[in-house]
């Protein structure tokens, strides 16, 4: 459900940098997502196909790139990935306080436009 | 041609929180986000807490639901000022929300606000409200595994509530695996086990809270 103003935030970034570079249309949008951070890629685009119905950005294609969050024990030193739901022991020793880090990455990492404009404001009344 | 952004998804919702924060820290009020699972007994702790607070620590409430203002008549005849957010089905609140409920609160008569967010375990921990601890209530009668499945939630608590202990034999609650779960993702975070119905473990609670608020 939070997929839907998530997706917007998405949405408001890419058109605000499509707007600034003067670009007519964005064909790509290149999202990091960490696994702790419980989105799903699916519903992200079902609902940015939705929101960006006559904006430049309609028809992108939208490419998540995961980033898994790391167990790591104390008592053997092993690591791991993990996502929820995170086990409680270590598969390596059975240590009952191994400690979760990362996998909390939440940002647009670039976006790919088909064109340049240098006036720069053409889709400014759109938006 | 591909352009660089690198840019925070909910980066527009953190420049609000920010902007919260900075009306909330002029006004003299400490602010904790209060998350939970629907039931855990989030306004059952912020009437608990009310009720120990120093005469010279006055609350106040935003109550978040996604509809009805049941828990706000309840904070209101209790004579605490409140404000009522209906997020109309979406299952979070966020930063411009708070803001819009903050003109209908008399800040200057408050020194503690608890905003209660929407009952979830999810969606509540990605969005910065601009508060100054986050505060998670579970409860006993959830299990003891939900740190384990909702990891998000509690690496981004400052304090966990575990409310309801005194079912804590009724459910075989195991105490020690919940919290290793939480420690999992936040190894230095307290976790209170208190009781809102009987009031055992509270005064504790209360203590740490207005620690922080006068720290």
């Amino acid at each position: 459900m939070h997929e839907l103003p998530v997706t917007q935030g998405i949405l408001d970034l890419v058109l605000e940098t499509a707007r600034q570079a003067g670009a007519q249309r964005i064909v790509r949008v290149d999202l990091v997502i960490g696994d702790m951070s419980s989105i799903v890629d699916d519903s992200v685009q079902f609902y940015f196909d939705i929101l960006s119905r006559g904006t430049p950005a309609e028809g992108a294609e939208m490419h998540f790139r995961r980033e898994s969050a790391v167990a790591t024990c104390p008592d053997c030193g092993h690591t791991w990935s993990v996502s929820p739901p995170l086990l409680p022991c270590c598969p390596a020793c059975g240590g009952e306080r191994p400690q979760v880090t990362g996998g909390k990455e939440f940002y647009v990492e670039s976006i790919e436009v088909d064109d340049e404009d240098p006036g720069g404001e053409r889709y400014s009344e759109r938006e | 041609m591909k352009i660089p952004v690198v840019k925070d998804i909910l980066s527009a919702n953190d420049q609000v929180a920010v902007e919260n924060r900075v009306v909330f820290d002029s006004a003299g009020v400490f602010v904790a986000n209060v998350m939970a699972s629907p039931g855990a007994g989030k306004t059952s702790m912020i009437l608990a807490t009310s009720a120990h607070l120093p005469a010279d620590v006055r609350p106040g409430v935003i109550e978040g639901d996604v509809a009805s203002s049941i828990d706000a008549d309840t904070i209101a005849a209790r004579g605490i000022p409140v404000v009522q957010i209906n997020t109309g089905g979406n299952c979070h609140l966020d930063a411009p929300q708070v803001s819009k409920a903050l003109n209908h609160l008399p800040l200057n008569d408050i020194d503690l606000l608890f905003i209660e967010n929407v009952g979830n375990l999810i969606c509540p921990a990605g969005f910065s409200l601009g508060a100054d601890i986050a505060v998670v209530v579970a409860s006993v009668s959830e299990g003891h595994d939900k740190p384990y499945k909702y990891p998000s939630m509690f690496a981004h608590a400052d304090i966990v509530l575990l409310n309801k202990a005194d079912l804590i034999d009724v459910f075989d609650f195991d105490v020690l695996y919940f919290k290793r779960g939480v420690e999992m993702v936040n190894p230095e975070v307290p976790v209170f086990p208190l009781c809102c119905r009987t009031g055992e473990g509270v005064p504790e609670w209360v203590d740490w809270l207005v620690e922080r608020l006068r720290h």
